[in-house]
């Protein structure tokens, strides 16, 4: 008998599944998990391989995803260095011992802000630039609507702005939940969940992506968004009707970070990235890759676009307690508990 | 002695003595290994490994491949043959992956073992050719085994696709996801914990039903559930309707109608949400001309229900259609005529035989509509405001600011659980009845005309619903040409040069676009998988339909799990189940292709299903009685028969593996790129116009692969049906 034709059938199939099998791997010296725009990571590890001649290969995922990521491959991982994206998952790893300690020598060429969250995650991720908190509003709607120029954050839970707020959900987002941190380091934890109560009643969507009410504003279908600086900034590039505001009262910030994944097998390439990204020639790139935040390296002047920092109030916004999960979790259920299921 | 027994004991072998055991890490292709072959202890084949490097646990397969060699002589009537058969590939099998998971690349997996057998002070990577070999052979073994045993009537053919089938649906379906619901019954330190699980499951947000008394969304379950049905419902009536327009009627447009039923099928996601924003949202073209005709004050009324269900009938009434119009085209016009002999009127005829001989492909599309609704992401993540539905709050429990993995899967379960209920109700409703109308018998007639109330219904849904499809799909590809979508509307190419620009440089052409790297891999990775979905798809439809065997239920709600499990649940099982030995295959392309194959298998199986049970097995028993063994009567008989199902099942797996997003974004890598998720990139940038771009020349892409699918499967040949009376061209979309 012959052999039966399923199995070849099978058998090719399996060997036609294999040609899309891996390939070229050895020849990489390390791996990137890049979580800004991808113009921005781009721009960056071509200036990198011109000024080291070390290749980089990169997945751009957001910083949730790469979080997930990094934690899914804990046993075995794939990544060499995280660069970018907010500050909060990059603290979350460090508490959950993903990421590596490393204290680069360029650490004490940074701003002050950068150099305390470097000390307070124990030296697991470090500071590459800061977008502060606000919010933008579309000047469009709020003309034909007639209503006041929103200048604080006080002014957003006035009855005048009812419908009009968008915000993402804390529990989904870590904008939200630097806004929320931020009310709450503002005006006391009782004083924080009013505000965050009064708030609700103006909310016309909590959405799910943080940077979502601004876009939502850009086209017109909320008036206010309540975002970091920097994202409203990029719609008004864009050529959308949008003003970003940063509140009179003051307010939070995030920090773009950048981690040295636990168990890196490229260790020696990462420190040097790790080194390099410090430095003014990464740094000096951001405007061009349309980054408008304000760069970690004290000696690199921000983008004319941005915010100007001498404007902005900031806090004196405590990662340490707020960025750990402890403290997170019991604000987000506070949250859930007393504001969430309130009727707007 | 079968020679297929002494083939598959020479694969065997060549595996074991001669390949390297383990992957290898340049890549499958790269022979970068010959050079320190087989003395460098990484390269070596298993044999060579065992004996000489000191890896003493790869023996024992050696002796169960030695074992088959006794029986060479033999003849499968020998009770020895069956028996030394089913113990060589048992126990082959068993111990293979038994030792692939007991050691990895740090030494001994699991403690018990390191206290029992002390430090073993050695590890090992993943599988790669060798083994790979050694498995399918043991695996052929004990299908042999149990088919010489007499199972099935001996049919080999059969019993090994059966082994096949579950084989790989146990690797690549059960495994992933057993290792990421397991979370739900532990914390978030990895420790059992049943009652947190109890905690999460019947929790407010999931069951709660404030919407019912007071102004508040109800729990995300009945949200999904209500939101699948409307949308199950809607999707197979609308499909139904462009089915019937299409094979039983004198319309004359039918081919541009198919490619507006076919477009949201091969539109990537978030474009269609984009779209309906931008027509119906608070500062939409729509409701923008309302103001200025009517002076209705604009609202954010879309955002919610009505967007989610007005995107997802977009995007999946293409899904029923396709179900649906091979059944309604293959029902024998015999039935009705005998019907309309008997004086029964056109309406009465198609209530009382045409409608229930549809009932598969009804029970097929509604539960795909269901299914596709309940996993979907991209349109609720753009137009869902605060209707919170299941797949959402998966996604976020997972990369959201809780990273609540366990949470995640707690809800993956109530999600599987709806699945499973759709899956069995639909069982109870088909029942036993047969629905096979394709016998083999003479059959010359012509589909009767559609009754005039049920053609004016049909026009009357289908017509707006493809005029408004075709209003979508002129605003997205107008998106593509304008500097800023939905603001600033000057003409500009900008976005596909950037994209897609081709320069010469010193060496010939440079590809300088943007997207052209995760373009070619996109092409690649779907032209690939396409084929092996169908297959496997379609494989499995026939071993259901036509076979009988115990664990048939089983096996088959098996193929369906992948599909209605959430991508971001798959994406991190395949991440937490592949990343490690034995089967080690993050980083490479190959995990995206099985990930494409496995998800969208059930779309083959559905449709094959479909189809198949319209054909009547007698002409399956005329093949076999003339002499010819399954696979023949299969090739033969079956397949030409099923060339909607095939054409639907190419169709669909090329599309979803260009289109899928949210288990491919943890699955893409530096070297493997997927179209999706740069265009995710992009649209999370607000960089709209290069996404829009983008997506345009998908869709271009595909509609030729759809045409390019047609023209090599063919149509199917149905008496004098399709040809004449109505000018049809072809059975399929």
């Amino acid at each position: 008998m012959k052999l039966p034709n399923g199995y070849r059938v099978a058998f090719a199939a399996a060997a036609m599944m294999l040609t899309a099998g891996t390939a070229a791997q050895a020849a990489e010296n390390f791996t990137l998990y890049c979580s800004p725009q991808i113009e921005w990571c781009q721009l960056v590890i071509a200036e990198f391989q011109k000024a080291t001649g070390i290749k980089v290969a990169m997945t751009r995922k957001s910083s949730g995803e790469t979080f997930a990521q990094i934690n899914a491959e804990r046993k075995n991982p794939k990544g060499d260095v995280w660069w970018g994206g907010t500050g909060d998952p990059h603290l979350q790893a460090a508490e959950e011992g993903l990421t590596a300690e490393y204290k680069s020598p360029m650490l004490d060429k940074l701003h002050p802000w950068a150099q305390k969250q470097a000390k307070q995650s124990g030296y697991k991720t470090v500071g590459i630039y800061m977008g502060a908190l606000g919010f933008g509003y579309n000047t469009e709607l709020l003309a034909k609507k007639g209503l006041p120029e929103p200048k604080c954050w006080k002014d957003l839970i006035k009855p005048a702005y009812k419908g009009e707020v968008q915000i993402a959900n804390p529990n989904s987002s870590g904008t939200a939940y630097t806004t929320l941190a931020t009310i709450v380091q503002l005006f006391g934890e009782d004083g924080g969940f009013d505000y965050m109560k009064q708030l609700h009643k103006n909310i016309n969507q909590y959405t799910k992506s943080g940077s979502a009410p601004i876009k939502a504003a850009a086209r017109g279908e909320t008036t206010i968004g309540i975002v970091f600086l920097h994202d409203a900034v990029t719609q008004r590039v864009n050529g959308f009707p949008i003003i970003p505001v940063a509140p009179c009262e003051g307010t939070g910030y995030e920090i773009g970070s950048m981690s040295i994944i636990k168990g890196a097998r490229n260790l020696e390439n990462a420190k040097k990235w790790y080194d390099w990204a410090l430095g003014p020639d990464a740094q000096k790139l951001m405007p061009k890759a349309k980054a408008y935040q304000v760069p970690s390296n004290a000696g690199v002047a921000p983008p004319p676009e941005a915010p100007k920092v001498e404007q902005i109030k900031l806090i004196d916004y405590d990662f340490e307690k707020y960025g750990s999960s402890a403290e997170r979790k019991r604000l987000l259920a506070k949250w859930d508990k007393d504001v969430k299921p309130l009727p707007r | 002695m079968r020679r297929s027994v002494v083939l598959w004991l020479a694969v065997g072998w060549v595996g074991l003595a001669v390949l390297p055991w383990y992957a290898i890490e340049d890549g499958f292709w790269n022979f970068a290994w010959l050079d320190s072959y087989p003395v460098d202890s990484d390269v070596g084949p298993a044999l060579l490994q065992g004996l000489g490097h000191g890896r003493w646990w790869l023996l024992p397969v050696c002796l169960a491949l030695a074992a088959p060699l006794g029986i060479l002589g033999r003849w499968k009537t020998d009770p020895w043959f069956a028996a030394v058969l089913l113990m060589a590939g048992g126990f082959g099998l068993a111990y293979t992956l038994a030792q692939g998971f007991a050691i990895g690349i740090r030494g001994w997996e699991f403690e018990a073992l390191e206290t029992a057998f002390g430090e073993l002070g050695d590890r090992q990577f993943g599988m790669g050719y060798g083994a790979v070999l050694v498995c399918g052979a043991f695996l052929f073994f004990l299908t042999e085994g149990i088919a010489a045993r007499g199972a099935i009537k001996g049919d080999v053919f059969v019993v090994g696709s059966i082994g096949l089938v579950i084989a790989l649906v146990a690797a690549f379906i059960f495994f992933p996801i057993t290792r990421i619901l397991i979370s739900a019954v532990q914390d978030n330190d990895e420790n059992f914990a049943p009652a947190l699980f109890f905690t999460k499951l019947f929790s407010g947000d999931i069951w709660g039903l404030e919407c019912l008394t007071a102004n508040l969304t109800c729990g995300v379950a009945w949200n999904s559930l209500f939101m699948a049905i409307l949308v199950g419902a809607g999707t197979t009536a609308m499909g139904l309707a462009f089915a019937l327009i299409a094979t039983r009627t004198g319309f004359r447009a039918k081919k541009l109608l198919r490619v507006l039923t076919v477009l949201p099928i091969i539109t990537p996601p978030f474009v269609i949400g984009l779209a309906v924003i931008l027509l119906f949202g608070r500062s939409g073209a729509v409701s923008t001309f309302l103001e200025w005709a009517f002076a209705i004050e604009p609202s954010r009324w879309i955002y919610g229900l009505p967007g989610i269900w007005l995107a997802q009938m977009l995007a999946f009434t293409p899904i029923a259609f396709l179900v649906l119009i091979g059944v309604v085209e293959g029902i024998s016009p015999a039935m009705e005529e005998a019907a309309i002999t008997l004086r029964a009127d056109t309406w009465r005829t198609f209530v009382t035989v045409s409608l229930p001989l549809m009932r598969p492909g009804l029970a097929n599309a509604f539960l795909l509509g269901f299914i596709e609704s309940l996993a979907d992401f991209g349109n609720p993540m753009v137009l869902g405001g605060d209707y919170d539905v299941l797949s959402i709050e998966i996604f976020f429990a997972i990369v959201g600011a809780q990273h609540d993995q366990s949470r995640a899967a707690v809800l993956a379960i109530v999600l599987l659980a709806f699945t499973l209920s759709a899956f069995y109700a639909q069982r109870r409703w088909l029942g036993r009845k047969s629905y096979a109308t394709i016998t083999g018998k003479g059959d010359s007639g012509l589909h009767m005309h559609l009754p005039r109330r049920l053609k004016i219904l049909s026009y009357g849904t289908a017509l707006p619903w493809a005029a408004l499809t075709a209003v979508i799909y002129c605003t997205i590809m107008f998106g593509g040409f304008v500097e800023s979508w939905g603001r600033d509307h000057g003409f500009t190419l900008r976005h596909y040069l950037e994209a897609f620009s081709v320069t010469t440089g010193a060496h010939g052409l440079v590809w300088s676009g943007a997207a052209w790297n995760s373009f070619w891999t996109t092409l690649e990775i779907a032209a690939i998988s396409a084929p092996l979905t169908a297959g496997i798809g379609l494989l499995t439809a026939y071993i259901l339909v036509r076979q009988r065997f115990v664990g048939k239920d089983a096996f088959e709600f098996g193929t369906m799990l992948s599909f209605a499990i959430p991508g971001t649940v798959i994406g991190i099982g395949y991440i937490l189940a592949f990343n490690v030995p034995p089967i080690e295959l993050t980083g490479t392309g190959v995990i995206l292709v099985i990930c494409f194959m496995f998800r969208n298998m059930p779309v083959g199986v559905r449709a094959g299903i479909a189809a198949m049970s319209q054909i009547d097995q007698s002409l399956d028993e005329a093949s076999l009685t003339l002499g010819a063994r399954s696979f023949t009567t299969l090739r033969k008989i079956v397949l030409p028969l099923l060339r909607p199902a095939i054409i639907a099942a190419l169709v669909f797996s090329f599309v979803r593996a260009m289109t899928a997003i949210s288990a491919v974004i943890f699955l893409v890598s530096a070297n493997y790129d997927m179209a999706t998720s740069y265009i995710l990139g992009r649209v999370e940038n607000s960089d709209f116009g290069l996404a829009i771009a983008y997506s345009s020349v998908l869709i271009l892409v595909m509609l030729c692969a759809i045409v390019l699918i047609q023209v090599a499967v063919g149509q199917r040949r149905l008496g004098r049906r399709g040809a004449q009376q109505f000018g049809l061209e072809g059975s399929t979309g």
